[in-house]
């Protein structure tokens, strides 16, 4: 969030204040700041001023971040699982730290490697579930794999039972309040960070663009917000994040929509982008090639008369697709921020400035994706509900499993459905 | 059981509510229960969705509402998140976080637990009856086997219970199981899955008993043997998973037990509520039972159903006409294949 560290150092008395800075270019009183940037970055702008010099350190560290999102798109949908994989880890271990410092508990036995036990086991979980829809040929082909996969509830939860008991055995007589609070933090954590993962990954293999265009709507509303904040910025927004302003909130709204489109359009011309991911037995291996499904094929829309005027066109080429992501960058716009309320009000709740200090400039992983918090699972529900139907492939696998006897009663009731729906003539023959 | 799922999800959030002195505090009573409004929601629709399919689909706005469930659930979450946003006071940050975290794990807690009952009972009475009575059982003979014979204490969360009282426990429950089960197993009432009769409007739970609760010939292990002096005996199936079930809640049910004891300690209470003379509130009844529903549904789900076929026809009839074709082919292809279809001939 580039105007929350901008309003923790107003809050923390400093003289500089950033709504001045439309005056500000040169003649800035040095001020302080927490000085985390790479010794690189400081010799190149150690003829700036303090305040100056922070400025650009997150500009670069935005592009930089930025760079290396376009990087991990292009290197493809297995680095992109491992990437968000990280970034879960990241994000689980910064609000855990929280959580010890908090509450001085960093001497609880057993309590850090129990937290790592259980992130371990949710992310089996979630994993086996991902894995079993996605790879299920492989699976069936490897024996152990298969053992795995038809118990995996069974096993999953004996490990959370595990881990249960551990907690219970591990009880101090002096301690159980801490050690209740910590793992209710350890679980509200896990609820948090893994299910929005797990979504994410969801999302990536209904289709890349179904990744990119919501992170990137979230960004550039960051991005947007903050800029008409800054040059319009005048009634504040929430009592909350003193520096956000309608202008910024209403601005940013209508620049991420407008982005929205632009970025489907260009996206959607784009098999690798708009293809479900699917794993390819033969090659072992992702691929992204299929026939784009009709929300991926240009189409004539009749604009409504009261933009006719205003645009001179009768009719539109687009993608259906772009209509869906108006529906995302609205959702990203309105209610994005009030993932960040959220995250500012739990650093304000917690007495810290940042997660932590890993993006010099940005603070940690968890500021940067404070926002795609709620982002991930409305996308993988606007999916769900409106896109796509249950997917064929799967329930093949379910229908696979059942006795024969079921089988020959589905296959039956299927076959008169389609010929009572005139798909299938009565007289097929193998 | 709706009840007492509210009922126990009032006592953990006024616990919480004395442990931080947080009556003051704005709307968070109310955001409280619109939570568990909306997880309820959220449960008790896919649990209607599945198993009311022929009545909803006659309805046209319950239609309407099971289609887009997933995403009215979510919009009722997100308002209720908002309204949480919007109402952090200043002075009470930390407070407010707390406890939305303390309703969050409150609800995991209380309101998962209560739906996997649910759809345990679906399943069958029996899979709702036999686990509850094995926990119930469990605690009273362990209660009793300890007051006669306890002399180790087990953990030093509970200095009442002893190394006696869990062993004698666990054999007389696991008895317990095996007898209750062969009684139970013999009623279809409470052996077959619960199901809606679309022309009688009501539930009825008649059904050929699966091969579950059919008596079968079992050779008595020979250890066993010169102990009964039977070499065959005619059981139930499902009397060997109610071995399992038992055991479960003999060895497992207790930490349950213990989670709940440590959490009385950690916040200094005696009794989760008063609403039972001498027992205490419904949580102290239930705490044991906290585990046991999950054992039973994923036990269910891995080893004794497969996936339900009512379900998946339904969601092939909601494919698109190619798939539908597509998935047609494929699964003709298989079973002619495995030989359980004959390539057509006509006719």
């Amino acid at each position: 969030n580039l105007q929350e560290s901008e309003s923790e150092n107003k809050l923390d008395g400093e003289t500089a204040s950033d709504s001045e800075s439309k005056s500000e270019f040169g003649g800035l009183p040095p001020v302080p700041t927490s000085d985390d940037t790479p010794e690189v970055l400081n010799r190149a702008l150690s003829n700036l001023s303090s305040r100056w010099k922070n400025w650009w350190v997150r500009g670069i560290l935005t592009l930089a971040m930025i760079t290396f999102f376009f990087i991990i798109i292009y290197l493809g949908p297995m680095v992109l699982m491992t990437i968000v994989m990280c970034v879960q880890i990241k994000c689980f271990h910064e609000i855990i730290t929280i959580g010890y410092n908090v509450y001085h508990s960093y001497d609880l036995p057993w309590f850090r490697t129990l937290s790592w036990y259980f992130l371990l086991c949710v992310n089996y979980f979630f994993y086996g579930e991902t894995v079993t829809d996605y790879f299920f040929t492989l699976v069936q082909r490897e024996e152990p794999l298969r053992i795995l996969s038809k118990y995996h509830r069974f096993i999953s939860f004996a490990l959370y039972l595990t881990g249960f008991c551990m907690f219970v055995l591990s009880l101090v007589k002096k301690h159980y309040r801490l050690q209740f609070y910590m793992f209710g933090w350890t679980h509200v954590t896990l609820l948090i960070v893994v299910t929005q993962s797990h979504l994410i990954i969801h999302n990536l293999f209904e289709g890349m663009i179904w990744f990119i265009v919501p992170i990137s709507c979230v960004i550039c509303n960051d991005i947007m917000a903050y800029m008409f904040g800054f040059f319009f910025g005048r009634t504040p927004l929430i009592k909350l994040s003193p520096k956000k302003t309608w202008e910024g909130f209403i601005g940013g709204f209508f620049a991420t929509v407008l982005f929205g489109l632009l970025l489907s359009y260009v996206m959607s011309g784009y098999r690798c982008f708009t293809c479900p991911v699917e794993f390819n037995n033969d090659t072992n291996s992702f691929t992204v090639d299929c026939e784009p499904s009709e929300l991926f094929q240009l189409q004539e829309y009749n604009i409504p008369l009261v933009l006719q005027s205003v645009v001179g066109w009768k009719t539109v080429r687009m993608y259906p697709f772009q209509i869906h992501s108006i529906a995302l960058s609205t959702f990203a716009s309105l209610i994005g921020p009030f993932g960040g309320f959220f995250a500012s009000g739990f650093k304000r709740a917690f007495k810290i400035k940042d997660f932590a200090n890993t993006i010099p400039g940005h603070g940690g992983i968890m500021d940067r994706f404070d926002c795609q918090y709620l982002m991930a699972t409305f996308v993988n529900v606007y999916i769900a509900s409106f896109i796509r139907g249950p997917n064929p492939s799967k329930l093949i696998q379910q229908f696979l499993t059942l006795r024969p006897d079921q089988q020959l009663h589905i296959f039956n009731t299927l076959k008169a459905h389609l010929v009572d729906k005139g798909m299938l003539s009565s007289l097929e023959d193998a | 059981v709706l009840s007492i799922q509210v009922k126990c999800y009032h006592e953990i959030i006024t616990i919480g509510y004395r442990v931080y002195h947080s009556y003051d505090l704005p709307w968070f009573r109310s955001l409280s229960w619109y939570f568990l409004l909306c997880v309820n929601y959220f449960f008790y629709g896919e649990t209607v969705a599945d198993y009311f399919a022929t009545f909803v689909q006659r309805r046209e706005q319950l239609q309407f509402l099971i289609r887009y469930h997933r995403f009215i659930s979510f919009a009722l979450y997100l308002t209720g998140f908002c309204m949480f946003v919007l109402s952090l006071v200043k002075k009470h940050y930390r407070l407010q976080f707390y406890m939305f975290a303390w309703t969050h794990v409150t609800l995991l807690i209380t309101v998962t637990q209560s739906h996997l009952v649910i759809q345990n009972l679906f399943e069958g009475m029996i899979w709702f009856l036999v686990p509850i009575s094995s926990v119930i059982c469990n605690d009273i003979t362990a209660y009793i086997f300890g007051f006669f014979f306890g002399r180790t204490p087990l953990i030093k969360l509970s200095p009442k219970k002893t190394w006696e009282g869990f062993i004698g426990g666990f054999f007389s429950t696991v008895v317990f199981g095996f007898i209750f089960s062969y009684f139970l197993a013999q009623h279809q009432y409470f052996v077959c899955p619960v199901e809606y009769n679309s022309e009688t409007n009501r539930f009825v739970t008649e059904c050929e008993p699966s091969e579950l609760f059919q008596m079968k010939k079992y050779s008595v292990p020979p250890l066993l043997q010169a102990v009964l002096g039977w070499e065959m005996v005619n059981m139930y199936p499902f009397q060997m998973h109610s071995i399992a079930l038992s055991t479960f809640a003999s060895l497992i049910g207790p930490f349950g037990g213990f989670f709940a004891s440590g959490f009385k300690r950690a916040f200094k209470i005696k009794d989760f509520a008063d609403t039972i003379p001498g027992h205490g509130g419904i949580m102290d009844r239930f705490d044991c039972q906290y585990l046991m529903a999950t054992f039973v549904h994923v036990y269910i789900t891995s080893f004794i159903r497969g996936p339900n076929p009512s379900k998946l026809l339904k969601q092939l009839l909601i494919l698109q006409p190619e798939q539908q074709l597509s998935v047609y082919k494929t699964l003709k292809s298989h079973l002619i294949e495995k030989g359980i279809l004959q390539p057509s001939l006509r006719g």
